[in-house]
C-alpha cells in the first residue's frame, strides 16, 4: 500500500515540470484570452471592463463573412489535402523500384522551414515572371501575365494550394504507414480466391484505412484552421480582405491595430470552435479505436 | 512467402507505366516550387525580368551564392538564429518531455487519461489563438525581443507529440526489467535513470530529431511579434524583411533559401528512416 502510494507521488513529481510549463504559457493564456474579451485593453498600462461590447462588435456582417470564408478555406484545404495526399499514399505503396526514393522526396515541403517554402510559391505566382503565369502562357491558355495574388478569387484559392502542398507530406507518409498496418495474409487470402488488385484495394485496403482517414482529416482540420503563415507571408490577408480568415483577422486586430480586446474576443470565438472540433476528434477516434480513449 | 509477394504484386506493363505516371504527377506537384526555386537562383537577375518565361536559364551560374553574402549582410546570423533557437528548443522540451513519458507510461494514477488527453488537447491550439496574451506575459516576463521570446512559447507547443511518441516507445520497453532492478534494491530515481533511459535512448533520439525539425520549420510567427532586434532573427524572418521590399533580388534570396534549408535536407536524406518512424508512430494503431 505505501509502496503504491510512494510510486504515485513519483508519478506526478515527473509530470510536475512540463504540467507547470503547459501551464503558465497555454492554460494561463487562455483564461487571460477570456479575460481580456471582455476589456477594452491596448498598448496602454491600464485597462476597464467594458462587458460584452467587443463581442456585439464582432457580430456584424464583415465578421460572419470572415467566418463563412475561414471556413470555406479549410474545407477546401482539407478535401484536397487528404485526396492528393491517399492519392500519393497509394502510388508509393506499390512495389515498384525507385520508391524508397520517392517517399524521401515526399518529406521536403513539411520538413523545410515552412516560410522558406512559401516564399517559393510567392514567386511561382508572380504575375510578370513566376512559374505558373508563364507556363500557362506558354502554352496558350492564358492570353497575358496572371498575378494570382493580386485577385480576390484567385488569392483565395492560391493560398488553399500552398496549404494542401505544406499538409500533403503529413497526409502522405500517415496513410501510407495506415495502408501497410493492413495485415499481409489478407491479401494473400483474397489473391488465393482470385481477386483482382482493384477489388482487394476496394475490399480490402479502402475499409481497413478508414479510420486513419477519419483521424487524419480531424488532425488537418485543427492545423488547417489555425493556418496563419502562408497567408501572412503571401497576402497578409489581401487583396481587400479575401484571404482573411479568423486568425488573420484577429492578429490584425490584436497586433496590427493593438486593440487586445477585441482581438480577444475573437481569439475566444476561435477556441470555441476548435474545441468543437477537438471534442468531436475525441468523440470520432475513441469510436473508431476503442483502445486510444482510455 | 516473399515469392507469394513478389507475384502477387507483379504488374502488367500498363500497370507500371499507370503508377509511374502517378509518382510523377504527385512528385512534380510536391517538388515544383523547389526546382522553380532552384532554377531562379541560377538565373541573372536581368534574365529573371524576361519575358517570354523560360523555364531552363540561360547563362545560368552559381553567381547568385556568392552574392548574396553581401546582398543579405544578416545570413550567416540568421542561419545561427536558426540552428540555436530549434537547439535550445528541443533540449528544454527533451527535459521536460522524458520524465512525463514516462510517468504516463509506467505508473497507474486516478488521471491518468483524462490527463495524458489535456496534453494532447494543447496540441489544437496555435501560437496565433493566443498570441495576444502570450505577447504580454513575454512582456511581464521582461524578455520581448530576445532569444528566450522565440523559445520560451514554441515549448509548449512541441510538447504534446512529443510525449505521445514517447510513451508509445516506452511502452515497449518489458517491465520485467524494472522490476528485476526493484527486487535488487534500486530507488525508483535510479532505476529510471540506469534501466529506463539507457533503453529509451533510440526513442528520445527520434523524439529529439522530429522535435528538432518542428522547432526549425515553425519558427515564424514569434519571431514576427515577440522580436524585432535584427541580430535575434531566425532565417524565415530575416529573409521576409527581403520580401516585402520594392526590388526584390530573387535570384539571391532563392540562393539565400536553398543554403538556409540545406540542414534539413541533410537531415532527411541520414534520418529518413527514424523521420518516418517517429512522425507516424502512434499515429497508426
Amino acid at each position: 500500500m505505501n509502496a503504491k502510494k510512494s510510486a504515485v507521488i513519483f508519478a506526478w513529481m515527473l509530470l510536475l515540470p512540463s504540467l507547470l510549463y503547459i501551464s503558465v504559457i497555454v492554460i494561463y493564456p487562455l483564461i487571460d484570452t477570456v479575460h481580456l474579451s471582455f476589456t477594452n485593453a491596448s498598448l496602454k498600462k491600464t485597462y476597464s471592463y467594458v462587458g460584452w461590447i467587443n463581442y456585439d462588435k464582432i457580430f456584424n456582417e464583415t465578421f460572419a463573412a470572415v467566418v463563412i470564408r475561414t471556413f470555406v478555406w479549410t474545407f477546401f484545404s482539407v478535401l484536397i489535402k487528404m485526396v492528393i495526399g491517399t492519392f500519393g499514399a497509394i502510388m508509393l505503396n506499390t512495389a515498384v523500384p525507385g520508391r524508397t526514393l520517392f517517399r524521401i522526396l515526399t518529406m521536403p515541403p513539411w520538413i523545410v522551414p515552412m516560410a522558406i517554402g512559401i516564399f517559393m510559391w510567392g514567386w511561382m505566382y508572380n504575375g510578370q515572371f513566376g512559374m505558373i503565369s508563364g507556363v500557362l502562357q506558354n502554352w496558350g491558355v492564358v492570353d497575358g501575365p496572371v498575378a494570382f495574388l493580386a485577385y480576390g478569387s484567385s488569392a483565395f484559392w492560391a493560398t488553399i494550394v500552398t496549404d494542401v502542398w505544406i499538409g500533403v507530406p503529413m497526409v502522405t507518409l500517415y496513410m501510407l504507414a495506415a495502408i501497410q498496418s493492413v495485415p499481409q495474409d489478407l491479401y494473400e487470402a483474397a489473391w488465393t480466391d482470385g481477386a483482382g488488385r482493384m477489388y482487394r484495394f476496394r475490399r480490402i485496403t479502402l475499409p481497413l484505412i478508414i479510420p486513419a482517414l477519419i483521424t487524419m482529416s480531424m488532425i488537418s482540420l485543427i492545423s488547417t484552421f489555425n493556418s496563419f503563415d502562408i497567408i501572412w507571408i503571401l497576402t497578409q490577408g489581401g487583396p481587400s480582405g479575401s484571404t482573411t480568415t479568423m486568425i488573420i483577422d484577429t492578429y490584425k486586430t490584436a497586433i496590427g491595430s493593438y486593440k487586445y480586446g477585441e482581438g480577444a474576443a475573437r481569439a475566444v470565438l476561435i477556441c470555441i470552435f476548435l474545441s468543437i472540433f477537438c471534442f468531436f476528434y475525441f468523440r470520432v477516434t475513441s469510436r473508431i479505436s476503442p483502445e486510444t480513449a482510455r | 512467402m516473399s515469392n507469394k509477394n513478389a507475384m502477387i504484386n507483379r504488374y502488367a506493363w500498363y500497370e507500371t507505366i499507370a503508377i509511374y505516371a502517378g509518382i510523377a504527377v504527385f512528385m512534380i506537384f510536391v517538388l515544383a516550387p523547389f526546382v522553380e526555386g532552384f532554377l531562379v537562383s541560377l538565373k541573372p537577375l536581368s534574365r529573371l525580368f524576361s519575358s517570354p518565361y523560360k523555364f531552363w536559364p540561360e547563362n545560368g551560374s552559381f553567381d547568385a551564392y556568392f552574392t548574396m553574402w553581401d546582398s543579405v549582410p544578416g545570413f550567416g546570423r540568421y542561419v545561427f538564429n536558426s540552428i540555436f533557437i530549434s537547439t535550445v528548443a528541443t533540449v528544454i522540451v527533451l527535459l521536460l518531455v522524458v520524465p512525463a513519458a514516462y510517468a504516463f507510461a509506467r505508473f497507474r494514477f486516478t488521471g491518468r487519461g483524462p490527463l495524458l488527453g489535456a496534453f494532447l488537447a494543447v496540441n489544437m491550439f496555435s501560437g496565433a489563438v493566443l498570441i495576444i496574451p502570450l505577447f504580454r506575459l513575454m512582456r511581464s516576463m521582461g524578455i520581448l525581443n530576445t532569444y528566450a521570446a522565440m523559445i520560451v512559447p514554441g515549448v509548449a507547443f512541441l510538447i504534446p507529440t512529443a510525449i505521445w511518441l514517447l510513451r508509445t516507445y516506452m511502452l515497449r520497453i518489458p517491465k520485467e526489467l524494472e522490476e528485476a532492478a526493484y527486487a535488487d534494491g534500486a530507488s525508483r530515481i535510479y532505476t529510471f535513470r540506469r534501466v529506463i533511459l539507457p533503453l529509451a535512448m533510440p526513442g528520445i533520439t527520434v523524439v529529439a530529431i522530429t522535435t528538432f525539425i518542428g522547432a526549425y520549420a515553425q519558427q515564424f510567427i514569434y519571431a514576427l511579434t515577440f522580436n524585432s532586434k535584427t541580430e535575434y532573427m531566425p532565417l524565415p524572418i530575416g529573409l521576409f524583411a527581403y520580401f516585402g521590399r520594392q526590388e526584390v533580388i530573387w535570384n539571391e534570396l532563392m540562393a539565400a533559401s536553398f543554403v538556409g534549408i540545406a540542414p534539413a535536407m541533410i537531415v532527411i536524406f541520414f534520418l529518413q528512416r527514424y523521420l518516418v518512424n517517429g512522425l507516424t508512430a502512434g499515429a497508426v494503431k
